[in-house]
């Protein structure tokens, strides 16, 4: 049964989504679907909140290495559901005075504001800087030219990063005759992202799709059931 | 000089690209930029409109990528305000909502005849990624009952005529992963033949160069296509050229050419290390 009911729901609603895409009278039946969807991916957010804060826990109560970084993680967890639910700081919207909670959630001042200011920006932003260090160090220690398609690799990325640049147009000015300024970085770039890169792409996304086509119908008939997890 | 740059300590390779992102941002260095195909593909499908065509806006990325994508996103805003294009915003990632309230800012500050609700309007965030794009094609209501200040749809001027996203005259993606430009051109763009252009992360872009130009009718791939579509406003509109705020892309061009000139020369440098290690009969 706890697998036959969750096995049950796929099925059907895969059809149905199906169905509402080629038979115009079931395109209620699709809508209905994704409403049931959009319900259930907020409980999953609810589940995911659940889970992450179980894994954090039961690492605490073990002891494991880095317990401390978990500690911090549900306190963050905790300490901004707080704040954002109590919606601290925030004004009721003007539409509706009476109402203690009606306003907006990241209005300016406000504590939820205040977290996401001064620790999600900064926070995500430097993340996400840290890769041009790591891409440096990677490029100096790891980018070699051990063979054909690596060198190839190589010289493509060398035209793409320059071609990128004013360089791309700067290393030609002046010298290069008309007939040969396709071999400017920036009109190489474009051809290398409007000819190989597409053509590639365009296989691997035509691959892609036949499997995802292959697994789905797999799921729809019940033939695949990994989703489902093990019991 | 082999040995030195063999065990060079990586900390080196790590101020010499702080150098090179550092010096240009406080020299202020900002090159020309020669506007590409694709650049220019944007451009003209938001130009091309008619005035007052409706456009729906959607921010899916969050403060990580903002460095690569706030510029364009910017870009989009000062461009469809100077057509005097209606601008539906949404997001699909919950701190994409944030992103959207700095383009309203930006309306608000540097356009103040357009009025909210009667030139622009923001949804907020949705869980549920492409349902939700699935959803407002077909009803939006039916997602979005209320705008982000708690107004009903039918209420608002912009909106009251509004059924679903297909009344939308273009659909302006700018996306850093999933659900994102991938979702609205597999959901929107291609069943329902929505005209759709994206600013993407330089990851993103090449995955999406097979879309043009039935799919989506141009892509503008990170802050180099960011600038060349800021240089193609700026040709157009006298205003937008001489606002500082509207050259941001432009002014990150200057520390993109130093460090990719950086990584060309340790790209080199690390393969002469290692042919000359091969050749002693090290590597």
């Amino acid at each position: 049964m706890k697998r036959f009911v969750p096995l049950v729901i796929a099925i059907v609603a895969g059809f149905v989504l199906l169905i509402a895409n080629f038979i115009p009278y079931a395109e209620g039946w699709g809508l209905t679907a994704q409403e049931w969807f959009n319900i259930l991916a907020v409980g999953a957010m609810v589940l995911g909140g659940g889970n992450l804060i179980k894994l954090q826990l039961m690492k605490i109560s073990s002891k494991k290495a880095g317990w401390g970084y978990a500690a911090v993680t549900v306190v963050c967890f905790f300490a901004a559901i707080f704040i954002g639910m109590g919606k601290f700081g925030v004004h009721p919207n003007e539409l509706y005075p009476n109402y203690a909670w009606s306003g907006y959630y990241l209005e300016e001042g406000s504590g939820m504001w205040w977290i996401y200011q001064h620790m999600i920006v900064p926070l995500t932003s430097t993340m996400f800087a840290m890769l041009a260090f790591y891409v440096a160090t990677a490029a100096f220690r790891a980018f070699r030219a051990k063979n054909t398609e690596a060198t190839l690799l190589l010289v493509t990325a060398g035209i793409v990063l320059l071609g990128r640049t004013y360089a791309g147009v700067w290393l030609f000015e002046g010298w290069l005759p008309d007939w040969l300024l396709w071999l400017r970085f920036d009109n190489l770039t474009v051809w290398i992202m409007d000819v190989p890169n597409t053509a590639g792409t365009r296989a691997i996304t035509i691959g892609i799709a036949l499997g995802v086509v292959a697994t789905s119908l797999r799921i729809l008939l019940g033939v695949d059931r990994s989703y489902l997890g093990q019991d | 000089m082999y040995n030195t740059l063999k065990n060079l300590d990586r900390r080196w390779v790590f101020l010499s690209m702080f150098l090179a992102v550092s010096i240009p941002i406080l020299a202020k260095t900002v090159f020309p930029e020669v506007v590409s195909k694709q650049a220019k593909l944007v451009f003209d499908a938001i130009e091309d409109l008619p005035d007052g065509s409706n456009i729906l806006l959607s921010y899916d990325f969050d403060p990580a990528s903002q460095g690569e994508l706030l510029p364009m996103a910017q870009a989009f805003t000062r461009h469809c305000s100077a057509k005097g294009h209606k601008q539906y915003y949404m997001a699909l990632w919950p701190l994409g909502s944030p992103m959207v309230d700095l383009s309203v800012e930006t309306i608000e500050s540097e356009y103040p005849d357009m009025v909210y609700g009667e030139d622009f309007v923001k949804f907020d965030y949705k869980a549920g990624g492409e349902a939700v794009i699935r959803m407002i094609t077909q009803d939006l209501r039916g997602m979005f009952p209320l705008d982000s200040k708690g107004v009903s749809l039918d209420k608002i001027p912009m909106t009251k005529n509004i059924k679903n996203i297909q009344d939308m005259d273009l659909i302006v993606n700018v996306s850093a992963g999933d659900p994102g430009t991938k979702q609205w051109v597999q959901f929107a763009a291609t069943p329902f033949g929505i005209t759709t252009v994206s600013g993407c992360t330089g990851v993103q872009a090449p995955q999406m160069y097979p879309y043009i130009p039935e799919q989506l009718a141009g892509v503008l791939g990170a802050i180099k296509a960011a600038a060349e579509y800021e240089a193609a406003i700026d040709a157009v509109y006298p205003d937008i050229n001489d606002n500082p705020k509207a050259q941001e892309a432009k002014r990150r061009m200057g520390p993109q050419l130093v460090a990719h000139s950086l990584m060309i020369g340790l790209i080199i440098l690390g393969n002469w290390i290692f042919y000359v290690g091969r050749k002693r009969g090290e590597a």
